[in-house]
């Protein structure tokens, strides 16, 4: 379970405050206009960016001060997921050991990954020789390597055409399902959220609100919501 | 940013280098210091040699700029075949051995050289190379192309946008130099100006192979003067000091009046320009941009052509010079690469601004000290246990490092930062920290800049008549000053062919550790 408490970031003059839970094994989106701290919230959830005030809490336990590397959590960018000088499987592989010394059973869960992600042969191919959503795969194929409770995906699919976007939404939430993972999902598109989160977070006016269930707030949408769906 | 581990394999190498670079520079200078004997002893030659290094670096400077303001405006509004190469060939001076550039000088300028025939056939008296006038020369040779450079970036900063707009509004040439070239020369000139001038207040080389004698003595000659003929380590350290100061107060100006970066980016762009259209103009820059082009290149063609006649007549002496220049530059380039990597990574990974600094000035600390004063402070420091003749190839290329690391933190320190910005997230959330972090993420993003940083590095020390000359054995020169010997001794075509080598090897270790670092370069 993630915990949110009394939580306040500031930058400059942009303030933001959150304080909810997130249940273990939810899928919730986090929506709302640009610029209005989606990211910044993951940013701090991630340990990139520390709050003035308040608590990130995984089950209880207090991670307000873990570095990036250490929470329990694996998180993807909106770009430059992945190292364009390593392989596919050395990028997955990083997931395992930074210094990519390798056990026999860490290559084979490596490629285990990579296989459930639909990459089979394609292991030793470099970014750039690996289309969009491809790379997208290797990027997931890591996620599940660490085996992090909680995944945080930031606009993750956002440079994808309409029909990959859907296909990796779905092989994000088979995979969160299968592993039993939290996830937390920024995104602009209330599509996505209604594809495969349960619930949804709106942040908007300097709040994060506390997740409610995505069809209903859909249905019903508050005025700021309203304001930003147009 | 919440608490991170401290990468300390990050900072202590840097810390370490920092601390090097500090000790060579400021500890050869206390050294020397120590040696001195009171500014009473400084004598009217000496002042002589303070006077001359202010006037022919002030010369050096005001000329090279004011020739390259024209030129670089001819290159900025004209296209033509050629010109892409011609800006290349713009950059290769600083990569130049001086003792080659100084060849090919005085195959063109010089008693013997092509102008003199030529002045001679028409009745005009010989031109004088040897005193302030062809420091001068010598001077503007390599500094042109670079004044050239800092101002052409100038003109590529005015977005073509302006252009179009004063093409819009019917500006004439005039219009267009008072609108919207001279605010970009007073930004980009001083700087231009200063650079050129701080450059030139080391010149060692030059000024031993055109200058000496009372009137023509740069302080960085006086040392080597002082040092070589007399022994007389008091007047040699005295001298340091005084180089030192020189240095300081110019490095201090120039980073007073904001130096342009010296990058190639953008300078291949050019920008219709509708002001500059009449057939008049159009002359005026062609020729403006041919007489450029043929004195950087005439000397160089003069070295090539004398240098494949002398060829055959090569000493064996030269061959094992060069096989000498070749270690020497491959450890310089080495040490250069260990230093600045590890200055840039603990830049990178320092929190507080004030030790970031600290680093950065230390690095930059290079640019205001001399090499020929760090040789003497290294041989004060050292000749009471080791005779430093005997050590004096290492010593150069230690020299020869700490010259190009300026160099090499201005390409480095702002790759590292840009790998940071952006894979330092990614790296930080997967916990590549540390080893793992140098080895997998900066080495591999890295090569391309080191590649360049080591090829310069390896350059500039293949061609440096520096350091070496104060403590070199007969026995064991490097190339250059085997070079300089030969032309000593007036051997013209065996030092005509050694200045081939030299300049062929000095290109070659360049073009070989930046094509290096950018072959197969992933994205």
């Amino acid at each position: 379970m993630l915990t949110v408490d009394g939580l306040e970031i500031r930058q400059d003059d942009f303030r933001l405050t959150a304080d909810f839970t997130v249940p273990t094994g939810a899928i919730v989106a986090v929506i709302g206009p640009s610029g209005a701290g989606k990211s910044t919230l993951l940013s701090v959830i991630s340990g990139f960016f520390a709050p003035v005030a308040g608590q990130v809490l995984w089950d209880d336990r207090d991670i307000t001060k873990a570095a990036p590397g250490e929470r329990p959590l694996s998180i993807v960018f909106q770009d430059n997921n992945l190292f364009p000088h390593l392989t596919a499987l050395q990028n997955v592989a990083l997931g395992i050991s930074p210094s990519l010394r390798l056990a026999d059973a860490d290559k084979g869960k490596v490629r285990t990954a990579l296989d459930r992600v639909g990459l089979q042969g394609l292991e030793d191919r470099k970014p750039a020789a690996l289309s969009g959503g491809q790379q997208s795969r290797v990027t997931l194929a890591r996620v599940l390597v660490r085996g992090k409770p909680l995944i945080l995906l930031d606009e993750p699919f956002a440079a994808l055409g309409p029909a990959l976007r859907v296909e990796m939404l779905d092989l994000v939430a088979e995979l969160a399902r299968a592993e039993r993972a939290t996830v937390l999902m920024v995104t602009h598109n209330p599509e996505d959220a209604l594809r495969i989160a349960d619930q949804t977070i709106v942040v908007a006016d300097g709040v994060a609100a506390a997740p409610v269930p995505t069809k209903e707030l859909f249905d019903n949408p508050p005025d700021h919501l309203r304001d930003y769906l147009g | 940013m919440a608490e991170r581990a401290q990468p300390l394999i990050r900072l202590w190498p840097g810390v370490g280098a920092a601390l090097l670079v500090a000790a060579l520079t400021l500890g050869t200078l206390a050294a020397v210091a120590l040696r001195a004997e009171g500014w009473a002893g400084l004598t009217g030659s000496d002042w002589a040699a303070v006077r001359f290094t202010l006037l022919q670096a002030l010369l050096s400077a005001a000329i090279s700029t004011a020739l390259a303001v024209p030129v670089a405006r001819a290159l900025a509004r004209r296209r033509f075949a050629g010109r892409a190469a011609l800006i290349t060939i713009l950059g290769a001076p600083f990569i130049l051995p001086v003792i080659v550039a100084v060849f090919g000088l005085l195959a063109v300028f010089g008693r013997n050289g092509l102008v003199s025939h030529l002045f001679e056939t028409v009745g005009l008296p010989q031109i004088q190379i040897y005193g302030l006038h062809g420091v001068v020369l010598a001077h503007v040779f390599f500094n042109l192309p670079l004044a050239t450079r800092l101002i052409l970036q100038g003109w590529s900063s005015i977005p073509a946008e302006r252009f179009r707009l004063a093409g819009s509004l019917g500006f004439t040439t005039g219009d267009v130099a008072r609108v919207l070239e001279r605010p970009m020369l007073k930004a980009t000139v001083p700087g231009a100006f200063m650079v050129i001038f701080l450059i030139c207040t080391t010149s060692f080389a030059v000024a031993l192979a055109l200058g000496g004698g009372p009137k023509a003595t740069t302080v960085e000659l006086a040392i080597y003067q002082a040092f070589r003929f007399e022994f007389d380590l008091a007047s040699a350290a005295l001298l340091g000091l005084l180089q030192f100061a020189i240095c300081a107060v110019a490095a201090a100006v120039a980073m007073w009046v904001q130096v342009p970066e010296v990058g190639g980016a953008g300078l291949d762009r050019t920008v219709e320009r509708w002001d500059a259209r009449g057939i008049a103009l159009r002359w005026l820059d062609a020729g403006l941009i041919l007489s450029a082009a043929l004195f950087l290149l005439v000397p160089l063609g003069m070295v090539a052509l004398d240098g494949v006649r002398g060829l055959p007549r090569l000493p064996a002496s030269v061959g094992s010079a060069a096989a000498r220049s070749v270690v020497v530059a491959l450890c310089a380039a080495g040490l250069t690469v260990v230093l600045s990597l590890a200055l840039s990574f603990a830049i990178a990974a320092m929190r507080g601004t004030l030790a970031k600094r600290m680093l950065e000035g230390v690095g930059y600390l290079a640019i205001s000290a001399s090499p020929l004063v760090v040789g003497t402070g290294l041989f004060i420091l050292i000749y009471p246990y080791v005779d430093p003749v005997s050590i004096a190839l290492p010593i150069t290329a230690l020299v020869n490092a700490l010259m190009s690391l300026p160099f090499a933190l201005r390409i480095l320190v702002p790759a590292v930062a840009q790998v940071d910005r952006q894979f330092g997230q990614l790296a930080d959330s997967l916990s590549l920290l540390g080893w793992a972090r140098i080895r997998h993420l900066y080495l591999p993003r890295l090569r391309g800049p080191v590649g360049f940083a080591a090829g310069l590095a390896a350059a500039l020390s293949m061609g440096d008549l520096g350091v070496v000359a104060l403590f070199a054995d007969p026995q064991a020169a490097t190339l250059p000053l085997q070079m300089y010997r030969l032309m000593a001794a007036y051997q013209t075509e065996a030092a005509a062919a050694a200045g081939l080598l030299l300049l062929a090897l000095s290109l070659a270790l360049f073009w070989l550790f930046d094509r290096g670092g950018r072959i197969n370069a992933d994205g």
